[in-house]
């Protein structure tokens, strides 16, 4: 019953010796864990270039959309718009992108390779962080696509070159602390279709009713009153305020504190959802 | 009643420090008692084998002494350390190669290793260095820069178990290393098991192919139900079921009945009729009882064609503890 063809013979032999080489290495640092990780992400982006489809034709399009849908209309010019708007659109753009992160979680986690991460002796948050960081790099790479068509359409920002690198990069500090809500919801629901689904269902309100495409100065009271509490408004304005050179204080410290709340909220939720058994 | 004298046997070893030691474990998914109490003793250095149909709860137990479930019940010890007050350090010593191929799918085998080697501390360099060597050493190079999804199963085990050793473990967690492979395949995971334990690693397999625990396992627990049925050896477990089985088989199927009751009165134990319409079997205690009821036979004028006496098979020690043969649970989940 022995099927010990000469191939596994083969196989055997070089085998023992690569067994008899190995010794444990220290453990890695939990930045180093996290960077592995985030190299994974990056790996993926390499040998499944569609899902940057997401990244680069969404935002063309949207940007294209309703500049010329609305621009006329709301602010005389698309030229005029596209001042308003920009922020704006950069906002929506990366904030839809966030999805994507609790939708792979979820299908990493119905393969098998979740089972063996989590039985490696690593820093536990080690695979979400890094995931979350290579999603960094989904982030950039639409904001960039965003800020130079708009740069094509008449875009010009006051607050000059500093001013748009701050407002990515408060984007992509809250696009991180967003993302750990999509975290907890991909590790508590079955499928990526539900993930988008319910991802999208918090998402439309929260950009649609916002100051993204229009001043809310029009809105009835009730909707104003959400409009102004709407994270994502203050977030577009905080942005608008950086590239426009006209930021306060307490607009930055609003989002920032945004952040730090759903990360100090969702974080330690999703870490409980990670460890916990399924 | 077999089931107390079996495990007599491995009560006794208990001594030196034990790679596993389980008591008592229990996991309940809703009402569904995946694991039901169960006991085990796994001595370093040996292949243990988990040996039950589909939803036995061999799984769940192989989890949960990974670290990746946590008990309901009952407590679980790897290498002294507790599976749930000390996961890190049980993490720390053993491997797992899962049921579904617990690689990244869309990465290439080489990425893979260097992936896991990454994440288990080893510098850039050596990563690549140990990648490349693993999948010397698994027949996979010429494999390394493709994407995982495209190989084949039996290439897909290999870099799974590849993944598993970057740091040779202590202990290895092995889920149906071989389900789904062909003979060939399955020959050489065989090999890898063998390799690993004139090592010195310990191998807690499960299967739900009876001669897979009888080629390797040194011991074997069988479980149904959430629970160890039968534990010992292999012989053990033959032996507890009766020195050893009759099959017959008739010249002409329709002389079956008549053969039964021949056969039945002169062994004097219950005659089983196998699905081949012209096979019986029964178990026996002494040979020349076997003899004396197969020169029955011939006086009675019903032909034999073939017959043989052996060890019983341990589909045959499965049927005899649980009341059902192993196969029928495996069609069902068969791809």
């Amino acid at each position: 019953m022995t099927t010990t063809t000469p191939r596994a013979a083969a196989v055997d032999g070089t085998l023992r010796s690569v067994l008899s080489t190995s010794s444990r290495p220290p453990r890695p640092s939990p930045l180093a864990a996290s960077l592995t990780f985030g190299w994974r992400a990056l790996l993926k982006i390499k040998h499944v270039p569609e899902q940057l489809f997401d990244v680069t034709a969404f935002p063309i399009m949207f940007t294209l959309m309703f500049t010329f849908l609305f621009g006329g209309a709301l602010a005389g010019s698309t030229g005029e718009y596209i001042q308003f708007l920009l922020p704006g659109i950069l906002v929506q753009t990366v904030v839809f992108i966030t999805i994507y992160t609790g939708m792979g979680l979820n299908a990493d986690i119905s393969k098998g390779i979740f089972d063996r991460f989590r039985s490696l002796p690593l820093w536990r948050p080690a695979a979400l962080v890094g995931a979350l960081l290579g999603d960094v790099v989904r982030y950039a790479i639409a904001s960039t696509i965003v800020i130079l068509l708009g740069l094509v359409l008449g875009f010009r920002p006051a607050g000059g070159t500093v001013g748009v690198l701050l407002a990515v990069a408060l984007l992509l500090a809250f696009a991180f602390a967003l993302t750990w809500v999509w975290t907890a919801l991909g590790l508590v629901l079955r499928t990526p279709e539900s993930v988008m689904g319910v991802s999208m269902m918090v998402l439309f309100p929260l950009t649609f009713a916002s100051n993204i495409f229009v001043d809310p100065a029009t809105m009835p009271g009730w909707l104003q009153a959400f409009v102004d509490i709407n994270p994502v408004s203050r977030l577009v304005t905080a942005a608008r305020g950086l590239m426009g050179g006209t930021v306060t204080v307490g607009q930055l410290g609003w989002v920032l504190g945004a952040c730090a709340v759903l990360v100090g909220v969702f974080g330690p939720l999703t870490m409980r959802l990670y460890n916990r058994e399924r | 009643m077999m089931v107390a004298v079996v495990r007599e046997v491995s009560a006794v070893s208990a001594g030196a420090e034990l790679a596993i030691e389980a008591s008592g474990l229990v996991k309940a998914f809703g009402a569904t008692r995946a694991v039901d109490g169960v006991d085990l003793t796994v001595r370093p250095g040996m292949v243990y084998g988990l040996l039950g149909p589909n939803g036995a709860g061999k799984t769940t137990t192989i989890r949960m002494l990974a670290t990746l479930l946590k008990p309901d019940a009952g407590s679980a010890r790897v290498f002294g350390h507790d599976v749930v007050r000390e996961a890190d350090a049980v993490r720390s010593r053993v491997g797992l190669t899962g049921q579904y191929a617990s690689v990244d799918e869309d990465l290439t085998g080489f990425e893979n290793l260097v992936l896991l080697a990454r994440l288990l501390g080893y510098p850039r360099s050596q990563a690549r260095v140990r990648a490349g060597e693993l999948l010397a050493a698994f027949g996979l190079s010429d494999a390394a820069d493709r994407q995982v999804k495209k190989y084949s199963g039996g290439m897909r085990r290999r870099v799974d178990i590849a993944a598993s050793i970057v740091v040779t473990p202590d202990l290895m967690f092995l889920d149906e290393p071989t389900s789904g492979l062909d003979p060939r395949s399955r020959g050489q995971v065989w090999e890898v098991v063998r390799a690993l334990v004139a090592d010195g690693t310990t191998v807690l397999l499960t299967t739900q192919y009876l001669d897979e625990a009888d080629q390797l396992a040194d011991r074997i627990a069988v479980i149904d139900d959430g629970r160890v049925i039968a534990e010992g050896t292999s012989g053990e477990l033959k032996a507890s079921v009766g020195a050893g089985a009759v099959h017959v088989r008739l010249g002409d199927p329709s002389r079956r009945p008549e053969a039964e009751r021949l056969l039945s009165s002169a062994l004097g134990v219950p005659v089983m009729l196998e699905s081949d319409p012209a096979a019986l079997s029964a178990r026996v205690s002494d040979a020349q009882q076997v003899a004396d009821a197969l020169a029955g036979l011939s006086r009675a004028g019903v032909a034999v064609t073939d017959f043989s006496l052996g060890q019983p098979s341990l589909d045959e020690v499965f049927l005899a503890i649980t009341g059902h043969p192993v196969s029928e649970e495996v069609k069902e989940d068969a791809p």
